[in-house]
């Protein structure tokens, strides 16, 4: 279980989280949706210590992780985590393969090579993607496969707890299908914990147990999927129905 | 403008430059700490050593082949106005080895392989690639500045060995084809008169001078702003930096070897 207890994030003074509160049980789903720049990646990379929150607390299983631990227990930490960078963060320097058997080729998890190439492949294809690309470089792929390889690496591991920033962004309809069903299938089958970031609501109703949606620097409406619809909150209306009349200012 | 604004402004640069000797002295530290504590990347040292080292030889040689021909002219020029022509190969061979060589080896792999490291370590910070590596379970100081650090110390040396050889090899053909020095001789004064600690102290500046070259890439690409500016920063700001950190550690490390 994951939990964010009154987390606040400033850049100078760029006030972006200002007292985020949010818990995710173990084996759900959760999905975040908000305005663009409202902090939604800031909150993941804050659960991560890849940004340190100025204050509160984040609490995994109940033990406060904001403290930055360092050496084994840092690794620990980590190794129960897999990431999808919203731009991808595919390491251009190696090849494709290489990417998503990161993790498979050094450090704890080190198995042998054909193992790994194997695995990683196996990885490409769960996120619809041909042997053949294995041996490219990331420079030589489009914006939409770069993303789906960020998403193989993720799920390489296989994590119990996963981050999906915008994993279906630059997709086309059908693959973003693939993917929203590839999700759910991690959370259901694998019983992995996840949370992701989106802007597409149909993504939201294929992949969500539960959506929080992050406004004014804090979770505005958290809820159950089922209650999205009837939640009579104007903000999470307008952005359902994305409509440009509403509370929320379309200039931020 | 107040008439105390120029005080303020150079407080303000003082201070600045106060705070960034302090991140660099840490990230020195962590440097250090990283280098001494196991697991060490193999596969990226080597792949450095073969990008600072072997790939740096062409500049560095016709970088020191040019000066070494250079300084040959200028001291049968300037040693024939009081009859000490002679001088040529003594003085191009303790010019190269103890200061040339290492300072001009250190200089040119700056400006290649800082510029280098800071814009693929920027790329890297600002495309998230460094907290991708993190989330991986991999420190990056040990997947990326630890390996260039240790290569870059390694491999400058080797590099210098090779241009002060080069360097002297430029005195030679000069003085050999243009002044009418005799080639055996020419040879036999600069082996004669080099002596073991000048090439020691040539070694050890050069390690010097390639471990602030990787120390300053990693740093500045590590501290790269936001976007292509950023990173285009980083780089400049790596190369200044190792230049002048360059020249200073040679002033340094020349008192400590050469006063008595
Ligand atoms: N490293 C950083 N330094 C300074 N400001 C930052 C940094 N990272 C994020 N910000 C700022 O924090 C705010 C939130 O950024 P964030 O990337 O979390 O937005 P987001 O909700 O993920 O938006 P989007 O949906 O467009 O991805 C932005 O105003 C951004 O400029
Ligand atoms: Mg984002």
């Amino acid at each position: 279980m994951i939990e964010l207890r009154d987390v606040h994030k400033a850049f100078g003074a760029n006030k972006v989280l200002q007292g985020v509160t949010l818990s995710v049980d173990k084996g759900t789903s959760m999905v975040i949706i908000g305005g663009s720049g409202t902090g939604k990646s800031v909150a993941l990379k804050c659960i991560l210590g890849l940004v340190r929150p100025d204050s509160g607390q984040i609490l995994l299983d109940g033990e406060d992780v904001t403290k930055s631990a360092r050496g084994a227990k840092r690794d620990a930490f980590l190794a129960r985590f897999g990431m999808l960078f919203q731009g991808g963060a595919l390491f251009d320097s190696l090849s494709v393969w290489q990417n998503v058997a990161f993790r498979l080729l050094r450090g704890s998890l080190k198995r042998p090579k054909e193992e790994a190439r194997e695995i990683a492949v196996e990885k490409l294809r769960r996120v619809g993607l041909k042997p053949d690309v294995a041996d490219l470089f990331p420079a030589e792929l489009s914006g939409g496969m770069q993303k789906r390889v960020g998403l193989a690496r993720a799920i390489a591991a296989e994590p119990e707890i996963i981050f999906f920033d915008e994993p279906t962004t630059g997709l086309d309809p059908i693959m973003a299908g693939v993917i929203n069903e590839l999700i759910r299938e991690i959370v259901v089958e694998m019983g992995a914990t996840a949370i992701t970031i989106t802007h597409d609501m149909s993504s939201v109703r294929a992949i969500a147990d539960d959506v929080a949606m992050l406004h004014g620097g804090v979770i505005h409406w958290t809820g159950p999927v089922g209650e999205m619809d009837d939640g009579d909150d104007p903000y999470l209306q307008q952005f359902i129905t994305g409509s440009a009349e509403g509370p929320i200012e379309a200039v931020r | 403008m107040s008439p105390l604004s120029p005080v303020a402004a150079i407080g303000r640069s003082t201070l600045h430059l106060l705070a960034m000797i302090g991140r660099v002295t840490r990230y020195l530290g962590e440097t250090l700490s990283h280098i001494v504590r196991p697991p060490l990347y193999w596969r990226e040292f080597l792949a450095q050593l073969m990008f600072i080292g072997y790939l740096s030889l062409p500049v560095v040689g016709l970088t020191l082949v040019f000066t070494g021909g250079a300084l040959a002219l200028q001291i049968y020029a300037g040693g024939a106005r009081f009859n000490a022509e002679a001088v040529v190969p003594q003085i191009v061979a303790i010019g190269m080895v103890r200061e040339l060589g290492p300072v001009l080896t250190g200089l040119m792999v700056a400006g290649r392989v800082s510029a280098a490291i800071a814009a693929e370590i920027g790329t890297m910070k600002v495309t998230e690639q460094i907290d991708a590596l993190t989330t991986l379970s991999t420190n990056p100081m040990k997947y990326l500045t630890v390996p260039r650090v240790l290569a870059a110390t390694l491999a400058v040396p080797a590099l210098a060995a090779v241009g002060n050889v080069i360097g002297v090899m430029g005195g030679y053909l000069v003085a050999v084809t243009r002044l009418g020095f005799n080639p055996t001789t020419y040879i036999k004064n600069t082996v004669d008169f080099l002596e073991a600690s000048d090439i020691v102290s040539s070694l050890v500046k050069a390690a010097a001078f390639g471990f602030i070259v990787a120390l300053m890439g990693c740093y500045h690409g590590m501290q790269s702003g936001r976007g292509a500016q950023g990173v285009g920063r980083a780089t400049t700001n790596a190369v200044v930096s190792a230049s002048v950190l360059i020249l200073a550690a040679n002033f340094v490390l020349t008192g400590v070897f050469f006063t008595e």
